[in-house]
């Protein structure tokens, strides 16, 4: 007979509860008892990074999370980055500038980059700053540097709150305000 | 009237973005379906031998799990590729490790997982043949008499005239290993039997007809019965082009037998110890030149590691031998070019194709020239670098978009390559003196610094008459709503392929891009318009929908009797056009250029339609205590004829290139007793965002007249060139030339200490 | 994922002597195994090895958190991940070494979950902090039914993955004393510029009295040998010497008695030897501009 557990804990603001195996992993209950798909496998051994969500606020491998260790937690993954149907300042630099190609790495790689501009708030990062941040985030298509620059400039864009609300303007070919 | 805006030349917003930052794009193991089973595979743990029995654990609970195995496919175990010599599970004989050999499947993964171990297949191991140089020696065969899967020679002038007629002859045998693409989504596919007795697969590939091809031969099964349907793909860089119909196989085949959906996705242990990586090659370059430089004979013998099946061998060697003597003129050229037959899993196909490994060769190669002649390695290039007008060695005329010269300019002087070569070598003297009076970098480094360069070409598009055999067909209609839809078998795999669609289309209609659908690849919908490998997406298919589109605005235009005015003027029309005349599909087929001749049988002839250049300058930092060879910077121009979609193109680029210097650099397989040994991600390196340098691209544009709006190929390009630069920067940074890549730590220490005994 | 977790039971201790109790109990039959952040276990569940079917999970116990002032140094409880160690103020001030070691462990991912206690009770010969907690000299505080035990991880390997602890014994803290004013080098040279696993892992601390000669050294390192170790022949030549160019060349050359490297799928013998003999002179040379020997 296989051992379960029962579990609650917030994923992207939403209360869960869910009966699983103890040791099944993070990444498979968000996956299937949470019908989130939107982090994702790609080595099973903390590596890739692709599984990343924030636990308690910290980036971590959810494929070497034991479910156990999740009750109670406060987690995020990508499908909570955006409000509604709005996107993110962070996920609509990356559909400009070219961050994201084949897009398996995406979602682990916006989480990361979350929490790297959420720790920077205020300032933009450096380049090497975010490469070390992103240093447990593989990517096998776009050789880092949009990454790299989307994430700055995501960092540039949130930073220039004026008083009185006004942002500036993106750069979006058709000068599409945000 | 207000001009549509131009829709090509302008980074567009992408259109598969959206649902990839949201988590909202579904690959493979996202998928779900009723009634669905888990599907693993068995395997041999030796790399050659005969299967003796198959034996299943009696105290294992077999209820529910479904098993097939060669005995149980209704067609032919057979994955066609290039020949038909490739079982989909293997019957009798064992020719290398992890061969598939049994298939299982059960609604639990686990049980799935627990059934693969319960199995127990005996072999008789019999000895296997694992080098290059074991194959060629042909003490046992493998494959006819010599193990040689093909042989190709392309010749011109003649060789040992050339020679003869030299100031000086430099000789220089080169090895590169293989290298696994690691897309970091592995390999999958769901497959589930319909209703109308055929067959349904979705998963990540590259090539939706190759795999239906494969599957109507396996499964006995008439075209139309059998469906194949791409799924978001998270990465292929060609490791997706034949693979898939292995993986579909056996998905297939599980599917049918039990009459379940069944779904095979691979953990990357199996991935990487399973599936196709890139030949290895031992490359023997001869150079013939006058004391100025100039070529005056060129003689490459390249010998490429096929692994056990022959797969695409053939195509691959054939690709590295036409560019193998380099974009350089030359009228003396002799290439020979051998594939043999190993007990390793098939090489597959993986960006550049053959391409890598005789520019790696090549550019070391005349690198290590300059070196010997006392002349910049720009210089060098520039000599001898083709012009138009040029004509290659099997004979074809370079008529034009020749950007050569131009991709050698903008990167020397976008790197500061003549400063940088001079200050490094300054400062690399100034630190070895600074040290012997013992002063240190800071934290008490030795540390050097070096810039190399390397230039290659690729050409766009099937090898000669690759494009005519391949007979690509696409389409264009209107949608119900009055929306154009593009249908064609090629698939985004990150390239950006749906969005560069679009632009080419919404371009010639005088539409927006996001007005245009793409119809998903799927053999049910989408006419066969090839795979999408080769360079070709853009500038062949792209080049037929953009023709498509021609024809669809002459037929509405035709039809309102006056010119279509945009987006919605468009969408207006063609509602009308669909209420009163009905459906309205444009279709066209491949035509071979005019004034474009090959010849399969003597090799001579127009071998691409035509060929993109690259440059590209590496700068390094090495430390001397541990050999660590730090990227600090990569300086690229490459021709590309016209960028349809600037950050595309750029992202292809640095994505390219930084494969490139993974290649050259990190990224090593390494084996144990016929077996992948470094089968875990931990253990096969590629790079972080940290070894990542800044990758800067220059975009040059010569445009192709046979290409939509000027456009060639970018796919592979990048590959090409970094690995050559990389060893000359080394070179440059220590004094030491290495002749393999990966340059390891271990690699370059042990030539450093050779080079300090020697002294 | 190779393993069968969903047949793996788990057990979540109230307390740390809850946590004992169990562990004690379960040494007759099927043991339990200890579990902190998991991540070396699960990369071996991933591959299909599975060290037992019953996890005693250690992760709520709050008696194995937290960094503390102790004699004149620091405990930092067995559950501190990388990331705690990383950032925290009296650990970069006081012990670079760690700090340093802890950013090189894995990346940000593997930082926030991975543990000091983990990280020693995995016992890898390639663990980035064991030979920094050799040369510091540290002490491990275990605990079991029987009460608290202080190992100085000087003696707490015994041998490849084989650590000086009872089965039943659990990794509470570990202590890190007063070091004073050694200069502290770390050196983890890995099979890329980050997230690796390291090929030789280096760490020294030294010091100079007031009359020039060497008065503090040590010199542990990682991945070259069955266990961590202490370059015992290395630091004989150098402690009470005067640094010169020939005390380096002695040093070297006594470290290659130390060591014991082998061929395997990261890199071979005569990198490892090559390069621990480089980066020992590059310590030396930090530490002492007279050492050079070029």
């Amino acid at each position: 007979m296989s051992p379960a557990v029962t579990l609650s804990f917030t994923v992207n603001g939403r209360r869960r509860r869910v009966r699983v195996p103890p040791m099944k992993r993070l990444l498979d209950v968000l996956r299937e008892d949470c019908g989130l798909t939107g982090t994702k496998e790609g080595c099973g051994e903390g590596e890739c990074g692709a599984c990343t969500v924030l636990v308690n606020g910290l980036a971590v491998n959810s494929c070497l999370v034991p479910a156990v260790q999740a009750g109670g937690a406060r987690i995020l993954t990508v499908e909570g980055l955006a409000r509604r149907s709005r996107l993110s300042v962070l996920q609509r630099t990356f559909i400009e500038g070219g961050g994201t190609q084949c897009g398996i790495c995406t979602p682990g790689i916006l989480v990361t980059a979350y929490a790297l501009l959420r720790r920077t708030r205020g300032r933009v990062p450096r380049e090497d700053e975010v490469r070390a941040a992103l240093a447990g985030n593989l990517c096998r298509c776009t050789g880092y540097q949009k990454i790299v620059d989307a994430v700055r400039v995501a960092a540039r864009r949130t930073g220039t709150r004026r008083p009185g609300g006004t942002r500036g303007r993106s750069r979006g070919k058709k000068g599409a305000r945000r | 009237m207000l001009r549509p805006e131009p829709a090509v030349g302008v980074s567009v917003p992408k259109h598969e973005g959206h649902d990839k930052v949201t988590g909202r794009a579904l690959y493979v193991d996202d998928l779900r379906m009723a009634g669905m089973l888990h599907g693993r595979t068995v395997r041999s743990s030796v790399p050659r031998g005969i299967i003796r029995r198959i034996e299943f654990d009696p105290a294992f609970d077999w209820g529910g799990v479904v098993i097939a195995g060669h005995q149980d496919i209704p067609g032919e175990n057979v994955v066609v590729h290039v020949l038909e010599d490739q079982p989909l599970l293997a019957a009798h004989e064992i020719r290398h490790a992890d061969e598939a050999i049994l298939l299982v499947a059960h609604a639990d993964a686990e049980r799935a997982e627990a059934a693969r171990h319960a199995v127990r297949v005996e072999v008789e191991p019999l000895e296997p043949v694992l080098t290059i140089e074991d194959a060629l020696s042909a003490r046992v065969k493998l494959w006819g008499e010599d193990n040689v899967f093909k042989e190709i020679r392309i010749a011109c002038g003649d060789v040992e005239a050339g020679f003869g007629a030299a100031d000086v002859v430099v000789e220089g045998v080169y090895h590169c290993g293989h290298q696994e693409q690691l897309y970091i989504e592995n390999n999958g596919m769901i497959a589930e039997r319909t209703a109308e007795g055929g067959i349904v697969v979705r998963g990540s590939l590259q090539c939706p007809y190759f795999v239906h091809h494969a599957l109507v031969r396996m499964l006995g099964l008439p075209p139309e019965k059998v469906r194949v349907i791409q799924t978001v793909t998270g990465g292929g860089f060609g490791g997706k082009e034949d693979y898939p119909s292995v993986i579909g196989g056996h998905a297939a085949l599980l599917a049918w037998k039990s009459g379940r959906p069944v779904k095979v996705v691979y953990d990357r242990l199996e991935d990487i110890a399973a599936t196709t990586k890139r030949h290895p090659a031992r490359i023997r370059v001869r150079t013939g030149l006058k004391r100025d430089g100039t070529l005056i004979a060129t003689e490459v013998d390249v010998v490429m590691d096929g692994g056990a099946y022959v797969t695409l061998s053939p195509v691959v060697l054939s690709r590295g031998a036409i560019h193998a003597a380099g974009p350089y003129r030359c009228p003396n050229v002799s290439i020979r070019a051998r594939c043999v037959a190993t007990n390793t899993p098939p090489s597959g196909a993986f960006r550049g194709f053959g391409v890598p490994q005789t520019q790696y060769a090549m550019e070391s190669h005349l690198n290590r020239v300059a070196a010997e002649l006392g002349l910049d390695p720009l210089a060098l290039r520039r000599r001898n670098a083709y012009v138009v007008g040029d004509v290659t060695p099997t004979g074809q005329t370079l008529r034009e978009s020749v950007g050569a010269q131009e991709v050698l300019e903008r990167t020397a002087e976008r790197a500061g390559w003549a400063e940088k070569r001079r200050r490094y070598a300054r400062e690399n003297a100034a630190a070895a003196r600074a040290e012997r009076a013992g002063r240190f970098a800071p934290g008490g480094r030795r540390l050097r610094r070096g810039i190399g360069l390397a230039f290659a070409w690729h050409g766009a598009g099937f090898t000669g008459s690759g494009e005519v055999r391949l007979n690509s067909l696409a389409a264009l209609e209107l949608a119900p709503g009055g929306r154009p839809r593009v249908l064609v078998a090629n698939v985004e795999i990150g390239q950006g392929a749906i969005t560069v669609f679009t632009q080419l289309v919404g371009e010639r209609l005088g539409v927006p891009p996001p007005l245009v659908l793409v119809e998903t690849p799927d053999t049910g919908l989408v006419p066969n318009s090839g795979p999408t490998v080769a360079s070709r997406t853009t500038m062949v298919v792209g080049g037929l929908l953009e023709q498509c589109a021609r024809g669809m605005r002459e037929r509405l235009e035709l039809f309102v009797e006056r010119p279509l005015r945009g987006g919605p003027d468009f969408q207006r029309v063609a509602r009308r056009f669909l209420a009163r005349r009905g459906p309205l599909r444009v279709e066209r087929r491949y035509q071979k250029p005019p004034g474009v001749e090959w010849s399969d049988e003597t090799y001579r002839g127009d071998a691409y339609a035509c060929f993109s250049y690259a440059a590209i300058a590496v700068e390094v930092e090495v430390d001397l205590d541990t050999g660590e060879v730090r990227v600090l910077r990569a300086t690229t121009a490459q021709d590309v004829g016209r960028a349809i979609h600037p950050v595309l193109v750029t992202g292809q680029i640095e994505g390219g290139t930084l494969q490139g210097l993974g290649y050259a650099l990190l990224e090593e397989v390494r084996w144990k007793d016929g077996r992948v040994w470094n089968y875990q991600l931990t253990n096969y390196v590629i790079p972080t965002a940290v070894d990542a340098p800044p990758i800067e691209v220059v975009i040059v544009e010569c445009p192709y007249s046979g290409g939509p709006f000027g456009a060639k190929g970018v796919g592979e390009l990048p590959m090409d060139v970094p690995a050559g630069a990389v060893v000359e920067a080394v070179a440059h940074a220590t004094g030491v030339r290495l002749d393999e890549i990966p340059v390891t730590p271990e690699r370059l220490l042990r030539a450093l200490a050779r080079a300090a005994e020697a002294r | 994922m190779r393993a069968p977790l969903s047949t793996l039971e788990v057990v979540r201790p109230r307390n740390l002597e809850h946590a004992l109790a169990l562990l004690h109990e379960s040494q007759d039959g099927e043991r339990l195994v200890p579990l902190a952040g998991g991540t070396d276990l699960y990369v071996s569940l991933n591959a299909g090895v599975v060290p037992g079917k019953r996890f005693l999970d250690l992760s709520g116990l709050r008696e194995l958190r937290g960094v503390r002032r102790r004699d004149g140094g620091l405990a930092l409880g067995a559950l501190t991940t990388f990331s705690e160690i990383r950032e925290h103020p009296g650990v970069r001030r006081r012990y670079p070494a760690l700090a340093a070691a802890a950013a090189e462990i894995g990346a940000w991912q593997i930082q926030n979950r991975a543990t000091l206690g983990g990280n020693i009770a995995n016992a890898s010969p390639a663990g980035d902090s064991l030979p920094v907690l050799l040369a510091f000299e540290a002490v491990v505080r275990a605990r079991s039914v029987r009460g608290p035990r202080d190992v100085p991880f000087t003696g707490l390997f015994r041998g490849y993955r084989d650590l000086a602890l009872e089965s039943d014994e659990l990794i509470t803290a570990v202590s890190l004393p007063p070091l004073g004013r050694a200069l502290h080098f770390f050196r983890k040279v890995g099979t890329r510029r980050a997230q690796s696993i390291s090929k030789v892992v280096f760490c020294g601390l030294l010091s100079l009295g007031r009359d020039g000669r060497v008065d503090l050294v040590r010199i542990a390192l990682g991945s070259v040998a069955p266990v961590t170790l202490r370059a015992r022949r290395a630091e004989q030549v150098l402690l009470g010497a005067r640094p010169s160019a020939a005390a380096a060349a002695a040093a070297r050359a006594a470290l290659l008695e130390d060591i014991a490297p082998i061929d395997d799928i990261r890199s071979d013998r005569d990198y490892r030897l090559l390069v621990s003999g480089n980066v020992l002179e590059q310590f030396l040379r930090t530490a002492a501009p007279r050492f050079v020997t070029r």
